[in-house]
């Protein structure tokens, strides 16, 4: 018998998933799922859409109206659900691969927009489905398959890029900090316009294993040393914050106006006669 | 202590990660050829981090009545 949450979020007869022992997709899918649950949001008009990769498997767990998409496409369809639906509640859940290599586009002129969807980005660092490639958030001189001498690219930083983007809610949790996760999950989720919340995940199979992390309890406890709350933070001098990860609500804009809201006044003001 | 609470265990899920029993504050669980057990289930305060922390769903607090 598993906990009341997971009976009623998850689709049971799924589980357990396929995620290797250890993943933190695991946890940042559980965090979702309470968050909706924490936001009272009736299941019906809960909308999960996810692309392609190990995080995208949510999709096919989550006991809600789910799409399991095209690879990189995520937020593209989900942009299509809410504009034909704009009283649903659409939750994109997707990778740093899919969201920010194959569908940064996307993800860029979703956040330009200013569509009310929550994207939540399970960061793993790599690509782990398909065998350990270097993603766009592989640390700079990490290793991956394809990078067996230190990764030369220099990474995203996914907040700031869809902050730059015009994103009006961005934020960080880590796997480790469950409590707090959840809670920003529900504050992007609450948030009117576009949500972006980078979760960092671990994957001890593949990045972890290649730059010799160790498993995923030494990886989550990386987290727990290293992540600073961005309130703790701004007390915090440059040299103490060497080497950390901020983590909480990293930027919030409240009066620009949202996507489906202007797309409807368009149509109401040149609809005609009903 | 609440007592209307009790720590389950679903040992078809557990995967055996470790994760639970490392991050325990009270050494409530220990992982037994490749699943988690409880070995000292008198010290469990049912704080839920093992819950909150499990990636496979496989350990819980749950309430009685419930």
């Amino acid at each position: 018998m598993p906990s009341k949450l997971i009976e009623k979020t998850m689709r049971v007869n799924r589980l357990p998933h396929i995620w290797c022992p250890g993943c933190g997709h695991g946890i940042l899918m559980r965090d979702v799922a309470q968050a909706i649950e924490n936001c009272g949001l009736d299941p019906d008009k809960v909308v999960i859409v996810s692309g392609i990769g190990c995080s995208s498997r949510a999709a096919g767990y989550m006991n809600y109206n789910t799409l399991h998409t095209t690879h990189g496409r995520a937020i593209a369809f989900a942009t299509g659900v809410k504009l034909a639906n704009p009283e649903l509640n659409v939750i994109v859940i997707t990778g740093d691969g899919d969201a920010t290599a194959i569908g940064g586009n996307h993800l860029i002129h979703a956040c330009r927009r200013n569509i009310d969807l929550t994207v939540i980005v399970f960061n793993n660092n790599i690509y782990g489905m398909t065998g350990g490639q270097y993603s766009p958030t592989t640390p700079h001189g990490e290793k991956g398959t394809t990078a067996p001498y230190g990764n030369i690219d220099y990474n995203f930083d996914i907040p700031q890029l869809a902050q730059a983007a015009g994103a009006t809610f961005t934020g960080r949790c880590t796997a480790y900090h469950a409590q707090q996760a959840i809670k920003l999950i529900e504050a992007g989720i609450k948030h009117h316009g576009f949500s972006l919340i980078e979760g960092l995940s671990v994957c001890p199979t593949y990045y972890g294993r290649k730059n010799k992390k160790g498993d995923s309890v030494k990886m989550l406890s990386w987290q727990k040393d290293n992540a600073v709350d961005v309130k703790a933070a701004a007390k915090m001098t440059p040299e103490q914050l060497e080497g950390k990860i901020l983590i909480g609500e990293l930027s919030r804009v409240d009066n620009k106006e949202e996507y489906t809201d202007m797309y409807m006044k368009i149509i109401e003001k040149v609809g005609g006669d009903k | 202590m609440e007592n209307n609470k009790k720590l389950v265990i679903n040992p078809k899920w557990c995967k055996g990660c470790g994760i639970c029993a490392e991050f325990c504050p009270k050494d409530v669980l220990k992982i037994v050829h490749n699943k988690v057990q409880i070995v000292n289930d008198e010290a469990c305060i049912k704080c839920g981090l093992c819950e909150l922390r499990c990636p496979d769903y496989a350990i819980y607090i749950e309430k009685e009545g419930e």
